[in-house]
């Protein structure tokens, strides 16, 4: 498990370079694109995560589960996708700063 | 519970002060169910009427869930995500039985007479058998493919002689169950290839297919010669080439079989692949609008439907399976996530999620002829499932 970690965070280093950008601008979504996001992650996410996101096919996304990581690498693993695994990039649907914005939800108890 | 049935139609009659009218008889043949994936409700259909005739709730978590049919076709059974499983009665529209039989469910079947449902588990990994009429427990069978080592299971099917198929994520393993002794199921292993992702009996009940996502192929093990265990078909399809992301894993369930000819949809691609069923070769592939998620025959197999993926999840594709290319495309509505045909085919029921609707089109004419509003609405199931092997 531990190994596993290690090597995600090994793949993943490059692209926090990415994440850090992202907060330099960090600022939220505005208000309609937050409520689109968490639709997004409600319901497109929960088809692997779960519409509770507690997990499925893919592991649970619950703030107990999520604590040990950085916003940035969470991020990262978003938007570029875990190879070797079913989780996909999502870059093409949103952008560094918000991947930022929904691990953080995801860490404090996404919103409904 | 009987008591509580005569309660309510005897306090019926108090109210109609004409008398006792009983509610004509019906049968369910054409009746059915929308799960609401938000909210923990069904919706209850009638597809004569082609409407909702009532909705019934306090399912948990039906992210994901799916139904099966008893074969008298009056009860449905309702796999929820939380592990919930309940047994919902189509003409009280109410809760029969219910119990929470896990910690994270993905579906279930039942068994070929009837008698045992079973449910296939993430969490913790394995499936679990239960009585039809009581829901009591009857057998467990752990995903335990390693000491200590649970692995999610996918792809539960029913298969004749009252043996459950079923594939392990974790393990690459195909597993068959039989359940002949209820209480005392005897299950057999078969090495099936990485991470499958689901799988579907064959409606003859002869052939397990079980998808694979962590290489390319689909493993195939016919339920008439176990002794030649698992094999794997279409190996060349992914050869060489690069794979988009899957923003949604394909179902095999509602898979298609036409004419001597499978219709599966290729994972990380914009392709549904043509099989022949007598050799399990690729025949041909079938470009498509996007990556298919469903890909369902109209019951007669002239036409196969198709819905797709983010980011193309508003489209459908109809296949005309005579030509072998897509004859019509509609976009229907925001977020497509299911399909059902009602039992003879005339017409196609649709899940648009984000719409929150409900979509019933003609086939013939792909003309729409009916709409309902239904709360994010997912999976659709009509009772003639209750009669089809594996599913």
């Amino acid at each position: 498990m531990r190994r596993t970690v290690f090597a995600l965070a090994g793949f993943l280093l490059p692209l926090l370079v990415t994440g850090a950008h992202a907060e330099e601008g960090a600022s939220e979504p505005e208000s309609t694109r937050q409520q689109a996001l968490v639709h997004l992650v409600r319901q497109d996410c929960g088809a692997c995560h779960g519409l509770r996101l507690t997990g499925g096919l893919g592991p649970p996304l619950t703030p107990a589960s999520l604590e040990k990581w950085p916003p940035e690498l969470l991020a990262a693993t978003i938007v570029a996708g875990r190879p070797g695994t079913p989780m996909p990039p999502w870059r093409q649907f949103l952008t560094d700063t918000e991947a930022v914005w929904i691990a953080r939800q995801l860490q404090q108890g996404f919103p409904e | 519970m009987k008591t509580k049935s005569l309660w309510r139609v005897l306090s019926l009659c108090a109210v109609a002060l004409a008398g006792c009218q009983h509610a004509p008889l019906r049968g369910t043949g054409d009746l059915g169910l929308v799960i609401e994936r938000a909210n923990g409700c069904v919706t209850l259909v009638d597809t004569t009427a082609r409407q909702a005739y009532g909705r019934v709730c306090g399912m948990g978590d039906l992210s994901h869930a799916s139904a099966v049919f008893s074969r008298d076709g009056r009860y449905a059974y309702v796999f929820g995500r939380d592990g919930g499983l309940t047994k919902l009665d189509l003409l009280e529209a109410r809760i029969e039985r219910r119990v929470i039989q896990s910690g994270n469910a993905i579906g279930g079947a039942i068994s070929q007479n009837g008698r045992i449902v079973v449910a296939q588990n993430y969490t913790p990994g394995g499936i679990k058998a239960f009585d039809a009429d009581t829901l009591a427990p009857i057998a467990e069978v752990a995903a335990e493919y390693a000491p200590g080592q649970l692995s999610k299971v996918v792809g539960l099917a029913d298969a004749p002689g009252q043996r459950f198929a079923y594939a392990l994520f974790d393990a690459g393993e195909i597993w068959v169950s039989d359940f002949s002794n209820p209480a005392h199921p005897a299950t057999q292993r078969f090495a099936a290839g990485r991470q499958p992702y689901d799988g579907l009996v064959t409606p003859d009940g002869r052939h397990y297919l079980a998808g694979l996502f962590g290489e390319d192929g689909v493993a195939l093990l016919d339920l008439w010669r176990l002794g030649d265990g698992s094999r794997k078909i279409l190996p060349q399809y992914g050869e060489h080439e690069e794979k988009r992301p899957v923003f949604k894993m394909p179902h095999l369930r509602g898979w298609a079989l036409a004419g001597g000819k499978a219709y599966l949809p290729a994972i990380g691609r914009h392709e549904v692949m043509v099989v022949d069923t007598a050799t399990w070769r690729e025949l041909a592939r079938i470009p498509v609008r996007g990556q298919p998620v469903f890909v369902m025959a109209r019951p007669d197999g002239r036409q196969v439907w198709v819905n797709f993926a983010l980011p193309d999840n508003g489209k459908i594709d109809v296949i005309d399976t005579l030509r072998g290319e897509v004859e019509h495309r509609l976009e229907p509505g925001r977020a497509i996530l299911h399909l059902e045909f009602t039992p003879r085919g005339e017409e196609v029921w649709l899940s648009a999620r984000d719409d929150g609707k409900v979509l019933i089109y003609d086939t013939a004419r792909f003309a729409r002829v009916g709409e309902m509003a239904v709360d994010s609405p997912s999976g659709i199931f009509f009772t003639s499932r209750a009669h089809r092997i594996g599913f």
